[in-house]
């Protein structure tokens, strides 16, 4: 039988926002009765910057081909099932040759993505090909002792920013009384710049239902929730497909394997509120009420979902298990530095030229993750500092960026690790504008349960608007730093304790952009709108008349063939006028 | 848009939603997403009704309703716009295109245009980061965007009323 030839189109929601579903209906009919041609839904591959992507796999061969309108789908198929023409030009990397982007894939070490865009996260039949539930299976076949030990000697820790050892909190709750118990999913991935448990869900569900099951067994759970947020409908669906598959399989559902051990799993959509990343108040969410932390003790682990014993591990997390049951405790322990071992899925993001999401060992320094791997910033820009941990981290300065990505060193830095959202930020970010946007962000989504974090991040907030519009005095950073201190001291639940994180941060790296905001009214980075000014170069404009009609307020005027100017009391910032003028005599300034 | 005041009809699919909720533990929020699902929005008449039903304290329900972003008191515009206003978003210009769409629109974050056309939502975060900055205008997502580009793609909408 000639060989196969394996089209893949990733799927996931960046690629289809990228304009990949067109290209899979292209290909779709192009493929249509050819023998050994076989098309391929496949989730996100992770170089979501050369979106829309097409991998082609014959003879254990992979061509990856990015930026692919149906057009290109075209060449792309003439060329590998007819040998006409060439498509070099969009190959982005490849097993077999040269490819602009082997270099960023040999740097990581693929665990948790292990099948993310290799295989179609809507057939089972797939992820058992590729070795799926054999862990499950195996841990089956191991006492429930066992399987919690090899979690823990593995070293895995939550991937969902805490860093708890796994294998410790499957211990508590395993060792808690009480027959009924839950596995609880956190896939509530709220963090504004991350996406990682997004891709996995969408592209590889059945890991994740592998590793809750494989939790079940451990603790002694009988059922299972994931807790979803509703702004992935995708991932929902596909969750809801893989639960259908594997009850269907005998994976999921009543005495499994026929061993006697039954564990089922719903989806529970979250419906929009940031504090449900926290687990108390995730777990009030899915008791279909406000979610409000509470305090603890009592851990989940003792008292959880309805009062029972219970373990909320996020996606991530999940995802690593059935990997460490098949490859070993040892195995995944060899990667990693100290106390932090395996690997970690960041997002990447920003001011970066390659964005898109890298799985890497632990222990990999900052700067070969976002130089060597994302390409660092674009042309003529200067890397400023990396944001980890969303909201509730922090940013780290260029000058630091040796860090290695670990639970402990990052935390030094005074950023968190976080879920792996990392967002990079050149010498055009601002990075008052920057904590403000966070402040703003968690003081919106505080719950209000806890007056300092109520009240103090409002505070907080009310100084960072005051700095950013000029009016802030040199006392506001002093009581910034002292408000910083209330509020991760007076609140309950990990959202107040981190929110003051970007605050200090960048007031500890950054305060000369707080001083240029506060003493010269100016804004470093030309972000902030009440501190910069468009200003028309006399010299340079050839009165064409552009900007004055593509100014929004009118505030713009002059003859034409004559110099325009801006009036700037009317003038609102908002920055069009610059990239249409032709001669480039529109600046931005800042006093 | 709908009337204020419920139909007959309005008030029998309500019944029927009510109905799946008899019993069971933490029905809120699935109760609240059903009568939302059926009527575009929650029709405080609907969540007083449920509360009378379940014997519930009304309190409890608009409680709920009133914590997640996902739930709405009043009616949706014909198209739904979700700018995103995450960290990479915000760093590559997404508050200079609210800034722009809330002038062109004449609306507030949260309101519907006169004409009920567009309802202008700010969300955290759609996750398509490689992409910033981002919107959704109902199912579909519109990357790299720039405040004009972003008045085209509305313009693009606001064409197809006609054919509709």
């Amino acid at each position: 039988m000639a060989q196969e030839t394996v089209f893949r189109v990733g799927l996931a929601s960046c690629g289809i926002a990228s304009g990949s579903a067109p290209v899979f209906e292209r290909l779709n009919s192009l493929l249509a009765g050819i023998p050994g041609a076989r098309l391929q839904r496949a989730g996100c591959v992770g170089l979501c910057f050369h979106e829309p992507l097409v991998e082609v796999e014959r003879d254990g061969a992979r061509y990856l081909y990015g930026e692919v309108s149906p057009e290109v789908a075209e060449r792309i198929v003439a060329f590998h099932l007819r040998g006409e023409g060439r498509v070099e030009d969009h190959l982005v990397a490849s097993t077999v040759q040269d490819a602009p982007e082997n270099g960023m894939l040999a740097r990581q070490v693929r665990i948790v993505l292990r099948n993310c865009g290799q295989i179609d996260p809507e057939r089972i039949e797939d992820y058992l090909d590729r070795g799926g539930y054999t862990a499950l299976r195996k841990a089956l076949g191991m006492k429930p002792e066992e399987v919690i030990a090899e979690v823990e000697r593995s070293g895995l820790r939550g991937r969902g920013g805490a860093g708890f050892p796994t294998g410790l909190k499957w211990k508590f709750t395993r060792a808690a009384p009480g027959d009924e118990k839950y596995v609880v999913c956190n896939a509530d991935e709220g963090d504004p710049g991350a996406f990682m448990d997004r891709s996995v869900l969408e592209g590889d569900p059945h890991s994740v239902l592998e590793g809750m099951a494989i939790a079940a067994w451990a603790v002694g759970a009988g059922e299972g929730v994931i807790y979803c947020r509703a702004e992935y409908p995708l991932a929902v669906r596909r969750l809801q497909i893989a639960i259908a598959q594997a009850r269907e399989a005998g994976y999921l559902g009543k005495d499994i394997l026929g061993t006697g051990f039954s564990f089922d799993v719903h989806v529970k959509e979250g419906a929009g509120a940031f504090v449900c990343g926290e687990e108390t108040a995730l777990l009030a969410s899915i008791e279909g009420r406000r979610g409000m932390p509470r305090p603890r003790p009592p851990f989940p682990a003792q008292k959880g979902l309805w009062g029972k014993p219970t373990v909320i591990n996020n996606v991530e997390t999940f995802a690593n298990v059935p990997w460490i049951l098949i490859h070993g405790a040892e195995a995944f322990a060899q990667h990693g530095i100290g106390r932090s071992r395996g690997t970690k899925v960041f997002a990447l993001a920003g001011k970066v030229r390659k964005g898109g999401l890298v799985e890497v060992p632990m222990g990999m320094p900052l700067r070969e993750l976002i130089l060597g791997i994302g390409g660092g910033v674009g042309e003529g820009r200067t890397l400023k500092a990396v944001q980890m941990g969303g909201p509730s981290g922090g940013c780290i300065p260029e000058p630091l960026l040796d860090t290695p990505v670990d639970y402990e060193s990052i935390t030094a830095t005074g950023a968190i690790m976080g879920s792996g959202g990392m967002v990079v930020l050149d010498d055009t970010s601002c990075m008052v504008d920057v904590a403000r946007f966070f402040l703003h962000f968690t003081q919106g989504e505080s719950c209000g349960k806890c007056p300092f974090c109520r009240i103090g991040t409002k505070r907080m907030l009310e100084i960072l608007e005051r700095i950013t519009r000029g009016e802030g005095e040199m006392e506001d950073l002093d009581r910034l730093a002292e408000l910083a201190v209330q509020v991760k001291d007076g609140s309950l639940c990990g959202l107040g304790q981190t929110a003051p994180n970007p605050v200090l941060t960048t007031l500890r790296y950054f305060r000369d952009e707080y001083e240029a905001h506060i003493r010269d009214k100016r804004c470093p980075a030309k972000v902030c709108s009440a501190l910069v000014h468009y200003r028309i170069d006399p010299e340079t404009c050839i009165g064409c008349t552009l900007c004055a009609r593509t100014c929004p307020v009118g505030a713009i005027s002059g003859e034409r063939r004559k110099t325009h100017v801006i009036d700037d009391g009317k003038c609102v910032r908002c920055g069009q006028c610059a990239p249409v003028c032709p001669v480039k005599a529109i600046s931005v300034e800042s006093p | 848009m709908r009337p204020a005041h419920p139909t007959a009809d309005d008030r029998t699919a309500l019944a029927t939603i009510l109905a799946k909720y008899r019993d069971g533990r933490g029905i809120a929020i699935p109760l609240l997403a059903d009568i939302q699902r059926q009527f575009g929005y929650l029709p405080p008449w609907a969540v007083d009704e449920a509360a009378r039903a379940l014997d519930l304290p009304a309190a409890e329900l608009f409680g709920v309703a009133t914590f997640y972003s996902m739930f709405r008191l009043k009616p949706l515009g014909k198209h739904v716009i979700r700018l995103c206003r995450g960290t990479a978003c915000h760093v590559g210009g997404s508050l200079r295109i609210a800034e722009e769409l809330q002038r062109r629109l004449g609306v507030a974050e949260g309101d519907t245009t006169e004409d009920g056309l567009f309802t202008l939502q700010f969300v955290a975060c759609l996750g398509c980061c490689s992409l910033a900055p981002v919107m959704m205008v109902d199912g579909d997502v519109h990357g790299r965007l720039s405040p004009d580009k972003a008045v085209q793609v509305l313009e693009g909408y606001r064409a197809r009323k006609g054919e509709a």
